[in-house]
């Protein structure tokens, strides 16, 4: 009887490791298939018969030296290093300050302002994009990281995000603030701004994730070589590699290998920050 | 609350809070409902050449999109876009449920599991649609050589669209999948303590406690994947050349958006194009939040 069951737990625990182990190789072959064209000659890459999986005769780094020079890479991380940067510093800032004035603060007109803020969540984001092109076009912006940055400056679900952190914070704590004689710009900054820090970090990670992924804006505002960010560029260069598949891997490696590094790293707050910061696809 | 009745202290806090939103609220404003009117003021417009102004036409763009030259691409791209859709949030929620279920435990390797399926959560969507393209590549590509097929992925109208839904489910399953986790673990450990004592075995579990108990998580997540299908854009970019043969039978709406905005500069037809995707999420979210009553269990 123990016995039986024992094996039937083992069964169970082969057949549920046997569904993952299918479901992550599916996940991961498209990039080890992306790195291993990366080093191979664009003869192998292409050669069918008999089909090869790893690289023969050596492995050719040469490929991403060869992209890297023709694309400069290191403007284009440097792009796309500024924009991340300015839009998480613009996001968080604006975010909480009025989450906690949404959160914690009584003011005439907050409930008509707040519907405006979830109004915002509400509409797909692609029907602000041509006014925003127009005014960034009129200000002569094109093609600078202020225009990168632009639609991202306040977000309306950073706010709601932030509100949610503030209201679940204690009341007591203010109070006994408010007795030491603090007004409520200091008891935001002491007080209540650390205590928010792990939903402004879910802020921070999320606003700089999905600036990294955005392709249409960059596309929109930055047609330049020199002024766009890894993801518009890779659409340019799909034009020109278009039969050159070890290069094209190859910039697409050098293209998201940062962010996966980093992921990987902080992969535990990586996926909390997306995840709790789930409401706006 | 009256203005002369307002304490001192009821004052500052006042000024403290219109103060701290400014910022947010200018923004919005400038960004998004300044912008939100002006697409909707732009599609009556027809967008003039370089040097001459825009034309008022009325609702002349929209009589063309709906029922006139233009309807033939506005509702073949809703329809891919549909298409898109039916096969992108079954499968990517299906699946990711299942995974969320078999993750549900203490087990070996399971955080390994769980940074491999999101992976492509952090990955750049134009990387990502590159390596697929050349995966399904027809001559040189992992997949037909594999399986020693000669199958036009992406440039046979009747499956380029599947192609594409594909690479779709592989990119958000991982983070469908993190979300049903969340859900899972708020459902209490006791009530399968008691359906095991009744004698149920894990099926049984699975449908009459965690079906149930995770529909809440199961309706935000299919609601946020739905609209998430429908402005679908950055995969369909990039793996369809604009000399692509399947593309006028796998270009999404937002896609349309794209092209007659900014490539053919025809600024008052896309607004338009727009404003009707718009009009079409806003009925289905309502229809959704309608549905929400009955499929949703409410404990």
């Amino acid at each position: 009887m123990l016995e039986s069951y024992t094996m039937k737990t083992r069964l169970t625990k082969f057949v549920i490791h046997l569904i993952l182990i299918i479901f992550s190789l599916i996940m991961i072959i498209p990039f080890v298939w992306m790195i291993l064209t990366a080093l191979k000659t664009n003869q192998e890459a292409i050669s069918v018969s008999p089909f090869i999986f790893l690289p023969q005769n050596g492995w050719h780094w040469e490929n991403f030296v060869t992209v890297w020079k023709n694309y400069n890479f290191l403007i284009l991380y440097w792009n796309t290093l500024l924009m991340i940067f300015f839009r998480v510093v613009c996001a968080c800032l604006t975010a909480t300050m009025a989450g906690y004035a949404f959160g914690r603060l009584r003011f005439r007109g907050k409930n008509v302002l707040f519907a405006l803020v979830l109004i915002q969540m509400m509409v797909p984001s692609q029907i602000f994009i041509i006014p925003q092109y127009l005014m960034v076009s009129k200000m002569g912006m094109l093609n600078t990281t202020f225009g990168l940055v632009f639609p991202g400056m306040v977000t309306a679900f950073g706010t709601y995000l932030l509100k949610t952190g503030y209201e679940g914070l204690p009341r007591d704590l203010e109070e006994a603030a408010g007795i030491d004689g603090c007004n409520i710009g200091q008891k935001f900054l002491k007080i209540m701004m650390p205590l928010t820090r792990s939903a402004m970090v879910s802020l921070g990670i999320f606003t700089a994730v999905f600036a990294f992924k955005d392709l249409m804006w960059p596309m929109i505002v930055s047609s330049k070589a020199e002024t766009t960010t890894l993801s518009a560029a890779l659409a340019k260069m799909q034009g020109q590699f278009s039969s050159d598949y070890p290069a094209m891997m190859a910039a697409a490696v050098l293209a998201i290998m940062p962010m996966v590094i980093i992921y990987i790293i902080f992969q535990k707050q990586f996926v909390e920050g997306i995840a709790t910061s789930g409401g706006k696809l | 609350m009256k203005k002369n009745k307002m304490s001192a202290a009821m004052k500052r806090e006042e000024r403290w809070g219109w103060a701290f939103v400014f910022p947010t609220m200018l923004g919005l404003l400038i960004l998004n409902f300044y912008p939100l009117f002006n697409t909707i003021y732009q599609s009556f417009f027809k967008t003039g050449d370089f040097g001459l102004g825009n034309i008022f036409v009325g609702l002349k763009n929209y009589q063309n999109l709906l029922m006139g030259a233009g309807s033939g691409e506005l509702y073949q791209a809703l329809w891919n876009t549909v298409k898109y859709a039916i096969i992108e949030v079954p499968f990517s929620v299906i699946i990711a449920m299942l995974l969320a279920v078999l993750l549900n435990r203490k087990m070996v390797g399971r955080s390994v599991y769980r940074t491999i399926f999101f992976l492509p959560m952090v990955c750049a969507p134009a990387a990502v649609a590159m390596v697929w393209k050349w995966l399904y590549n027809q001559q040189f590509g992992l997949i037909n050589n594999v399986f020693h097929a000669k199958i036009a992925w992406i440039s046979d109208p009747k499956i380029a669209w599947i192609s594409i839904a594909i690479i779709g489910v592989w990119s958000i399953l991982g983070y469908n999948m993190v979300l049903f986790i969340g859900g899972l673990q708020e459902i209490p450990k006791d009530y399968y303590e008691a359906a095991r004592i009744d004698g149920a075995n894990g099926f049984q579990q699975f449908l009459h406690i965690t079906v149930p108990l995770l529909s809440p998580t199961t309706f935000f997540i299919v609601q946020t994947r739905i609209i998430g299908a429908l402005t679908v854009f950055d995969l369909m970019f990039m793996v369809m050349d604009k000399t692509n043969v399947a593309l006028n039978k796998t270009q999404s709406i937002v896609y349309l958006f794209y092209k007659y905005s900014f490539t053919n500069n025809n600024k008052g037809v896309g607004a338009a194009i727009v404003v009707i995707l718009l009009v079409f999420i806003m009925i289905l979210t309502a229809i959704l939040q309608k549905l929400e009553k009955t499929i949703v269990y409410h404990a």
